[in-house]
């Protein structure tokens, strides 16, 4: 039998509201400590929601060389510095490696929001020639993966996900493809970063989002009045690399084996047919070829929106048995990152792996008995972890379930 | 109308392309090509547009283009301030 190259994780590049940096992050997730609060970058007031989660202090002029910074977005600035802190855990020096050999797939939900806006603004108040000719790109979904690419010579295969908050596991899971096909080292994950005006016109306006003014119950999947979610910025970037040439170079350590994953998307809607998260679920496993009673912890997409949490709750149920695995949906301490959500989940996921200990989901009560879900409330649980399931959801139809199992 | 001198030029560059580290090549800076010194094209079209605003002049594209030293670039700038 000729066995396909595994694609393991050697290296984690956290940006999170909550926390920058792997264990700055990590401590807050067991904590229990939330990123959620009201705005700070503009005045709110006049939107649907004014709650979101921002990084704590993140300038990119801290962290990049000054000729990168008129030319990129914040969103950018957050993927270039968490490449660097990916690359740095991982201990490969991009410098070192043949660059056909490194490639880079990211997902993006809203590409370069403020970038855009104030070249618009540059635009209506100077006048055309004022607008920066920067706006070329900086604005685009793609320009995460091309500066990533172009700053570290990564010329490896590389691509772009656009897959709302589905795309950080889709993104990773192309990586995984990659690495299949012969590339040795891939850094993927997903970022998104749109608090500014104009981001926030187009956030608000989904529907989506908590009306509530109060961190502690904005954001409150599987609670039965659950009234929305909370958005927020940050995501994560994984050094992802195939499993004899990380042995053969010695990394400092191996995360976890990207095991399993599919994707699938909703029936149209009001069409009566079930969602696509069941079967997505179902593929996962199938690809990773385990049973369901091989997973310990799932990691919910938890929209916070009774119709969506009870749909994600009889997937997990049919599959694993009602209160039969733990779920968990730290991100309640995070806001969801739209493409950056997947990707953070999967770190986080790892890190539970790492440490055998399950992240609580906070502010809300255990769910109704009725959804059958063993919520993760109150704090950390701790047990010894193997396998952990991620899932998310992206607007639009999309599901994507990725399974990761410990370094054997 | 006072020439546009070398410290104007690399002011325009780093407000709108962003600063470089000059290093040893501050000795040759005048003949040294834009693509050494680590600005692109893109970089030498807005800083190309900043000229234009700044100093009041219009600088083709193509004139630009050619341009591919400080040296050159402010022969440019200069001589269309005195059209």
């Amino acid at each position: 039998m000729i066995t396909k190259p595994t694609a393991v994780v050697t290296g984690l590049g956290i940006a999170a509201p909550n926390g920058l940096g792997i264990e700055d992050y990590w401590a807050s997730i067991l904590e229990g400590r939330s990123g959620i609060g009201r705005i700070t970058r503009f005045v709110p007031d006049a939107y649907p929601a004014i709650l979101a989660g921002e990084l704590p202090d993140f300038d990119g002029a801290d962290h990049l060389p000054d000729r990168l910074l008129p030319q990129t977005d914040r969103v950018t600035q957050i993927a270039l510095t968490i490449t660097d802190w990916a690359l740095g855990d991982a201990t490969l020096d991009p410098a070192a490696v043949p660059e056909y050999e490194m490639g880079v797939v990211t997902a993006s939900g809203s590409g370069g929001f403020e970038f855009g806006q104030r070249e618009l603004e540059n635009l209506w108040s100077k006048g055309p020639g004022h607008v920066s000719a920067y706006q070329s790109f900086a604005w685009f979904y793609a320009v995460n993966t091309g500066q990533i690419s172009i700053r570290h010579g990564m010329r490896g295969p590389s691509g772009v996900l656009v897959t709302e908050q589905a795309g950080g596991l889709d993104a990773l899971a192309q990586a995984r493809r990659n690495i299949r096909s012969g590339a040795k080292y891939m850094i993927a994950g997903g970022v998104d970063a749109s608090l500014c005006p104009w981001g926030w016109a187009a956030v608000a306006s989904g529907g989506r989002l908590s009306r509530s003014q109060d961190p502690e119950q904005a954001y409150r999947p599987f609670a039965p009045d659950a009234d929305g979610s909370v958005a927020g910025e940050g995501g994560a970037l994984l050094v992802v690399e195939e499993l004899e040439t990380a042995t053969a170079r010695g990394v400092p350590r191996m995360y976890g084996e990207i095991a399993g994953y599919a994707a699938t998307f909703d029936p149209r809607p009001g069409s009566g047919r079930a969602s696509g998260l069941l079967r997505a679920i179902d593929l996962a496993l199938t690809d990773a070829q385990l049973a369901p009673r091989d997973v310990d912890v799932v990691f919910a997409d938890g929209a916070g929106l009774p119709t969506r949490d009870l749909d994600e709750a009889q997937a997990v149920a049919a599959v694993f048995g009602p209160h039969s695995i733990p779920v968990t949906v730290p991100k309640t301490m995070t806001g969801r990152l739209n493409a950056g959500s997947g990707a953070l989940d999967v770190a986080t996921a790892l890190l539970a792996l790492r440490d055998g200990v399950i992240p609580p989901t906070t502010n809300v009560p255990p769910p109704p008995a009725r959804l059958g879900v063993d919520l993760v409330v109150g704090g950390p649980r701790r047990r010894p972890l193997a396998t952990a399931l991620v899932l998310a959801r992206g607007e639009g139809g999309f599901n994507a379930a990725l399974i990761v199992r410990a370094p054997r | 109308m006072s020439d546009v001198s070398i410290d104007d030029l690399f002011r325009v560059f780093a407000e709108g392309a962003g600063r470089v580290e000059l290093g040893q090549l501050v000795s040759d800076l005048m003949d040294t090509p834009f693509s050494v010194i680590g600005y692109d094209s893109l970089a030498m079209l807005e800083t190309a547009s900043r000229l234009e605003r700044e100093y009041g002049v219009t600088l083709s594209d193509a004139d630009v283009n050619d341009a591919k030293t400080p040296r050159l670039l402010l022969q440019l700038v200069n001589a269309a301030q005195t059209r």
